[in-house]
């Protein structure tokens, strides 16, 4: 082998003591520099960690960031979301096509430039937006985007194309980006100033059961989708016996249309870790780990300058703040896989595995990270804990609703003039948010990102709630000029790429689902079609082993019963006798063309 | 060890059936000769819950009753229409994933996923697509040839060479429906895979994706493994053997 590369890899491999639990580090390190990573590589890499080829090749083909084959030097990344789709992703691509001559997925000859479209990189408040290498392009025009890669072709490295920065902490030293917070509306608990390390500070006077008997009195719960009570995980976890325990931030906000923890992650990452400490303390946890998804890879230098400066400040480390406790944690990059925000698939990636899901019982809270309980929470959720500690759970539950406490975190995008995050209170009607972020003309909602559902208007005047419509706080709405069909089927689309593919329902039902939406699309449906699609999608959500399952039929189920005469208008009965969508050309197309007898009259681009 | 297994009772379609802690459902049900449908999941290797058709209700929830823990009490739904219904579907997405085409296939007879399909009550293909794969053949090994055109992404073979062989010869790579089984090497033959791995066993592969080379069709038709008895029929067999189903499978297409 050559010893560069050699020499880069035993590095990278050292670096994390030849451990293989921190693969996706080792990996990310090796694929920076060599730009991929080949089977030779695999083999080095599985030598030096004591592992098998095959289980490094498994770890690397899983993660969209990481490649076997050589990517270019720069990587771009067009971001491939509904919402980026709507604003002209097409264009840009035609930029790309022009400019650079490849197509998504392609690299070029002179081995410099990668094109990918990917899903969503949380930036739908300013789309269409693109990753160049670790650097975010918000707000692109085919213009802009064309003037970018000239001067890349120049030589120019991509951060030193970011001309304007952001709002707030973007133009921080460690950041420097023109990504825009756009913070629309401040509430009083997760947006507005409070009292630093207050709530750390009153949770070290107290006991660890009491600051869980708090929370749990605070009726706090998860903000990432399924509103778990924090309380309840909480003290499973301090109660399960065990020699160790951790606490994870699942920062990887991959949830199509989701975009407030990037937001979270910029303004209020010491509150965040100020939260997670206490998270720590109640449950007993002296090591944690911030999983941050690739997408957000920009903020990982400041995020790390916010924890070096915790721990010179007795933040962090050994004996917090002379109360004796210690807690420390450690960043977590992740390689893009949206699965990967399943708690269980997430802890399989911190373990340096494929970010599959694993099987429950046992919960992580009871047998997590490295088998030890484990309390995985959203970056939304612990930002609370803070001011619900310093003000008291009476304080908080003053806010929201009965089952729901507390205020939400809303990334609102789409057709609307306004998009950006809004603090708003649990309860809150969905036309009043409509209104907030300037919505007219709005025609359907898709409230919950990918895995949610699509509403109509008879519905805008649904609560916001875990009682009523529970979200993960994505909301894209959508002007009556667009076509509802065309939205499911990016979801489906969506499915389909981020599926791990362990079981198979998810695996193969969602490949069936988009078929069957494709041929309806295409005028070719009849109304048999729509009863398979209601009995597939019924399937996949009974027996898929993981929430991506039990949710990815949602966006076709939800449009055909919310909008079925969209559905009405596409199907027909074929009483010809013959397969509807069957097309003769088509089926013999492969046949023909081994045969080189192509037809003048079917094939337009006949040659002879 | 630690404190001997308790034993309860839990309720199957209205059955009594009794378990020990630490059992699964499935592993309660095979005790009491109840044959829950599965294939990715067979005697000796740890489940693993991937292919579903396992799928059962326990009080009113999905799971897969190879993982899932038996409990006191509880109410398991498994031979109703809903969940038949369900395990039809998995076993023809698998159908449709692959190349499955059992009259030119050296499994056939003995093959797990046609044997299931006869089960179930398929006997021809229904309105899912077909994909068509067309993975590579993997014939470099001079024993053993692997078609992954007919893989079910079981993971059996995944299992016995790592927990039995202690080789990990395979190992699952790609994502969503591109995943497939890898081989520890460019192809299977830079491996230390050899036909004697209990991985290459006849039992252990569920369909015609691992072939043992020199011996396809080894047993004529009426000889073959399911061509007497469905497939869970031991099972079923060892507590009732008044319900033994003799009339022999049909012989045709998938």
């Amino acid at each position: 082998m050559n010893p560069v590369k050699e020499k880069i890899i035993r590095n990278a491999c050292q670096r994390y003591a030849n451990n293989k639990s921190r693969l996706i580090d080792i990996l990310w390190e090796i694929q920076d520099h060599l730009h991929g990573i080949d089977s030779e590589a695999m083999t080095q890499i599985a030598q030096l960690t004591g592992t098998f080829r095959v289980e490094v090749e498994g770890v690397v083909s899983f993660y969209a960031f990481f490649s076997s084959s050589p990517k270019g030097k720069i990587v771009i990344r067009l971001c491939d979301d509904i919402v980026d789709r709507l604003a002209g992703l097409h264009h840009l691509l035609a930029i790309c096509r022009t400019v650079l001559g490849i197509q998504p997925g392609e690299t070029t000859t002179d081995g410099r430039f990668t094109l990918e479209t990917t899903p969503c990189i949380g930036m739908c408040d300013q789309a269409p937006a693109a990753l160049i290498n670790d650097t975010v392009f918000p707000s692109l025009t085919p213009a802009k985007l064309g003037g970018l890669l000239s001067e890349l072709q120049q030589g120019k490295s991509p951060e030193s194309l970011v001309s304007n920065f952001g709002d707030g902490n973007n133009g921080h030293a460690a950041i420097k980006s023109s990504v825009n917070n756009n913070i629309r509306l401040t509430g009083p608990i997760l947006l507005s100033e409070h009292l630093a390390e207050a709530g750390l500070k009153q949770a070290l006077n107290m006991s660890p059961a009491a600051v869980r008997g708090l929370i749990e009195n605070s009726k706090l719960r998860g903000r990432g989708g399924a509103g778990y009570p924090i309380g309840k995980k909480l003290n499973t976890a301090a109660k399960t016996v065990a020699s160790h325990r951790y606490v994870i931030c699942n920062a990887d906000e991959g949830e199509p249309g989701t975009f407030k923890d990037r937001v979270l992650l910029t303004e209020k990452a010491d509150c965040l870790i100020e939260g997670l400490t206490i998270a720590a303390y109640a449950i007993g946890a002296k090591d944690g780990i911030l999983y941050l998804r690739a997408e957000y890879r920009y903020l990982h230098q400041y995020l790390n300058e916010v924890l070096d400066k915790r721990r010179q400040h007795n933040l962090l480390g050994n004996d917090i703040s002379g109360s004796g406790f210690s807690f420390d944690l450690r960043i977590q990059l992740g390689a893009g896989a949206y699965i990967c925000g399943e708690e269980s698939a997430l802890i399989s990636s911190c373990e340096g595995r494929r970010g599959e899901p694993t099987n429950r019982p046992p919960f992580p809270a009871e047998t997590g990270y490295m088998g030890y309980p484990t309390v995985v929470n959203n970056v939304e959720t612990l930002c609370n804990l803070p001011p619900i500690v310093a003000n008291g759970d009476a304080w908080f539950r003053h806010f929201g609703t009965q089952e729901s406490t507390g205020t939400k975190l809303l990334s609102i995008s789409g057709d609307c003039l306004r998009p950006g995050v809004y603090e708003v209170e649990f309860g809150i009607k969905l036309q009043e948010v409509l209104e907030l972020a300037g919505a007219e003309d709005t025609a359907a909602v898709q409230v919950g990102g990918a895995s949610g559902t699509m509403i109509n208007r008879d519905q805008f005047n649904r609560r916001i709630s875990f009682e009523d419509m529970p979200t993960a706080g994505a909301i894209i709405s959508f002007s009556s000029q667009r076509n509802i069909l065309d939205i499911a089927d990016y979801y489906l689309h969506f499915f389909i790429e981020e599926s791990c593919g362990y079981c198979t329902p998810c695996r193969v039902g969602n490949v069936f689902m988009k078929k069957a939406l494709d041929k309806i699309r295409h005028g070719q449906g009849d109304p048999a079609d729509i009863r398979y699609l209601k009995e597939l999608g019924k399937t996949i959500i009974a027996t898929s082993r993981c929430g991506l399952g039990h949710t990815s039929p949602n966006p076709v189920l939800s449009t055909i019963s919310h909008f079925p005469l969209v559905y009405a208008a596409l199907v027909k009965d074929h009483n010809d006798g013959l397969k509807a969508g069957f097309s003769i050309q088509e089926a013999l197309d492969e046949a023909r063309r081994i045969a080189k007898r192509r037809s003048l009259i079917y094939d337009p681009t006949y040659e002879d | 060890m630690t404190a001997p297994p308790r034993t309860f009772t839990f309720h199957v379609d209205g059955k009594v059936v009794s378990a020990n802690s630490g059992q699964t459902i499935m592993d309660a049900c095979d005790q009491a000769g109840i044959y829950i449908p599965r294939l990715c999941d067979v005697e000796g290797l740890v489940p693993q819950g991937s292919c579903r058709v396992c799928t059962v209700k326990v009080d009113g929830f999905t799971v897969a009753a190879c993982t899932h823990p038996a409990q006191a009490n509880q109410w398991v739904e498994h031979a109703t229409a809903e969940i038949e219904m369900y395990r039809r579907d998995l076993v023809l997405m698998l159908f449709h994933e692959g190349n499955h085409l059992c009259p030119c296939c050296e499994a056939s007879g003995r093959c797990e996923l046609q044997a299931m399909a006869y089960r179930l009550g398929i006997s021809q293909d229904q309105q899912y697509p077909y994909l068509q794969p067309t993975r590579p053949l993997d014939t470099s090994h001079p024993d053993i040839a692997l078609d992954n055109n007919r893989c079910i992404l079981c993971g059996r073979c995944i299992r016995a060479s790592r927990d039995i062989d202690k080789k990990n010869i395979f190992e699952y790579v790609g994502r969503g429906i591109n995943k497939r089984i890898g081989v520890n090497g460019d192809s299977l033959a830079d491996t230390d895979a050899e036909i004697d791995d209990y991985a290459m066993d006849r039992g252990v592969c569920p369909v015609g994706c691992i072939i043992r080379k020199y011996e396809g069709f080894f047993a004529p038709y009426g000889e073959r493994q399911f061509d007497k008895a469905p497939i869970g029929h031991d099972i079923e067999n060892q507590s009732q053997p008044d319900q033994l189903n003799t009339e022999p499978c049909k012989e045709g297409d998938s």
